[in-house]
């Protein structure tokens, strides 16, 4: 349902992102990892029309979305969410999902309504009247879903939702991104918790340096070489092996 | 809370008029509500949208302008005359709004682009001849419901306390609608509110057509009520002054902040002069002093205040 091919980004003299593809099925969950300052943030923000990519090309249930704007690709059901949650800090919980729902729901009651079985589902149906400021971050990284969420997308895509978390915090989160997925909605997720992209994506992508380094099945890539070094530095995978063997 | 608030100041206002007949009581309230109603209006823009105006008299005077001239030169009824400015004014804002919202321009930059607009305006509206340049224009005095001009002082009240009450409503209708949360949206995050399919630009231009068009409202009903334009009184730094004032220290962002704001204010100045006699600034440097201890002790204005202190 998303193809990008060829995505590539330059800043002044710093190339973030080069000649990047990822293709994700409808219905799947699937995963972008790679180092800190690897490009996977820009990456995103090409595909959801925040940066216009100086090369490639991004099609979106067949049509070519490439450079429109963020929130005409959002309309078309295409929605991100920020690593960097950006609550409406003076609004309620409740009034900050309705805003979101609003894409769809022109009606205040309806919008709220939807607002409301949108944070049941991601577990904040006990903190509507909070405003959005006194979230934990757990809270705001949840709300920050949900926002998303209500707009009705079709491919949702998540920006380290479980960074900051501790393990409790990402194990009651994992259920909820299962749930999304469950719901109809395709999930590409950014994720630096590996316990976590291995349980919940069955692809993955391994971006560094602004390349793609790798693709495949989570259980394959951890034992890719290149991927290993990618994250533990140059020599890793051999003394891994030298220690499993 | 802040609804029996509305009820009350709304029963109070409907009482004015019993207190005192007297033409100077009645005055000090029409202006009062006059500049109440423009505080909404940039209300609209900034205390909703977060979009701050230092240039709202580019609006009023128009609208004020556009009224006046029609009805002097053209010799057309005053009341289509006034429906002339109310669109003028909206046009003029939706114009300015293209300019500076297509470019990009937020916070400090939007407030200088819209206090350069208005000081260009006041500058030109002084020069050509259609205004009446620094003579100014005078409308001639027609009474009659027909000419938009009354001869008793409490129609001309009621007016103004009809017109307060609409663009309360319009404050209300906005925290009640789509449209209004997309604006609070803009206001509170404006990537955010793109990444939720918010077409930010339209929601900026149609909410500074709309608070435009009210400040050109404003401009024709005191086109009506002192009959007299000149580029000063129209365009005039003070205008815009006033109409950012009140909302500030009533509550930026809420239905009755910019009311409360203007009665405050208005009612203080009356009171100094009633202390020091009419000395010609006084009530601005007395502006200046309550802005300073609002912003120090209540940054978000008295009806703010009201309602934390109601959820408590």
């Amino acid at each position: 349902m998303l193809v990008a091919e060829g995505l590539t980004k330059r800043f002044g003299g710093l190339l973030a992102v080069s000649d990047a593809s990822v293709t994700v099925a409808k219905g799947a969950i699937v995963g972008l990892i790679g180092p800190n300052g690897a490009g996977k943030t820009t990456l995103f923000a090409m595909i959801a029309g925040f940066h216009r990519p100086d090369a490639g090309r991004v099609t979106f249930q067949g049509e070519d979305i490439t450079g429109l704007a963020p929130e005409e690709i959002c309309r078309r059901g295409l929605v991100r969410t920020f690593q960097l949650v950006q609550p409406f800090a003076g609004l309620t919980v409740r009034e900050n999902i309705a805003i979101g729902a609003h894409l769809r729901h022109p009606g205040r009651t309806a919008a709220l309504e939807a607002a409301e079985r949108v944070a049941e589902r991601v577990g904040l149906g006990a903190e509507l009247t909070k405003p959005a400021a006194d979230l934990t971050i757990a809270g705001r990284k949840r709300l920050e879903l949900a926002r998303a969420l209500a707009t009705e997308p079709t491919l949702i895509l998540l920006d380290e939702v479980m960074a900051g978390l501790n393990p409790t915090e990402i194990a009651e989160i994992i259920p909820v991104v299962q749930g999304i997925r469950a719901g109809g909605v395709t999930v590409l997720l950014i994720e630096h918790v590996m316990q976590a992209v291995m349980s919940l994506a069955e692809d993955v992508f391994v971006l560094n340096q602004g390349r793609m380094i790798a693709h495949g099945a989570p259980a394959d890539l951890v034992r890719d070489p290149q991927v290993i070094e990618a994250y533990l530095g140059h020599g890793a995978a051999e003394r891994l092996a030298g220690a499993h063997g | 809370m802040s609804r029996a608030l509305g009820w009350l100041m709304l029963a109070a206002a409907l009482a004015i008029p019993q207190v005192s007949g007297s033409s100077a009581w009645l005055t000090f309230w029409i202006t009062t509500l006059l500049f109440a109603y423009l505080g909404q209006a940039w209300n609209v823009l900034a205390g909703y949208g977060g979009q701050f105006s230092f240039g709202h008299a580019a609006f009023f005077g128009t609208g004020a302008y556009i009224a006046a001239i029609l009805q002097v030169r053209y010799g057309v009824n005053p009341w289509i005359a006034g429906l002339g400015g109310v669109a003028g004014g909206g046009i003029v804002g939706a114009a300015i709004g293209w300019v500076s919202f297509r470019y990009g321009l937020r916070g400090s930059y939007f407030a200088l682009v819209t206090l350069a607009f208005a000081e260009v305006f006041r500058v030109l509206a002084n020069a050509v001849a259609i205004t009446g340049g620094g003579q100014g224009l005078l409308i001639p005095l027609k009474p009659g419901v027909e000419h938009f001009q009354f001869v008793d002082r409490a129609s001309f009240y009621y007016l103004l306390v009809a017109l307060v009450v609409s663009g309360v409503l319009i404050a209300r209708w906005l925290e009640a609608s789509r449209f209004g949360a997309w604006l609070v949206a803009v206001r509170e995050n404006e990537d955010a509110a793109r990444a939720l399919g918010i077409r930010v630009f339209r929601v900026k231009l149609a909410a500074i057509a709309l608070s435009a068009a009210m400040a050109g409202t404003a401009g024709v009903v005191y086109a009506q009520l002192f009959l007299y334009l000149d580029a000063g009184v129209a365009y005039g730094g003070h205008v815009s002054v006033e109409a950012l004032l009140g909302p500030i220290v009533g509550g930026l962002g809420t239905a009755l902040g910019p009311v409360v704001g203007a009665i405050l204010l208005h009612g203080l100045g009356e009171a100094a002069k009633g202390v020091v006699g009419a000395t010609p600034g006084l009530n601005l440097v007395l502006y200046g002093v309550v802005l300073v201890i609002m912003l120090r002790f209540l940054p978000n204005g008295v009806v703010g205040w009201l309602k934390r202190w109601g959820q408590r």
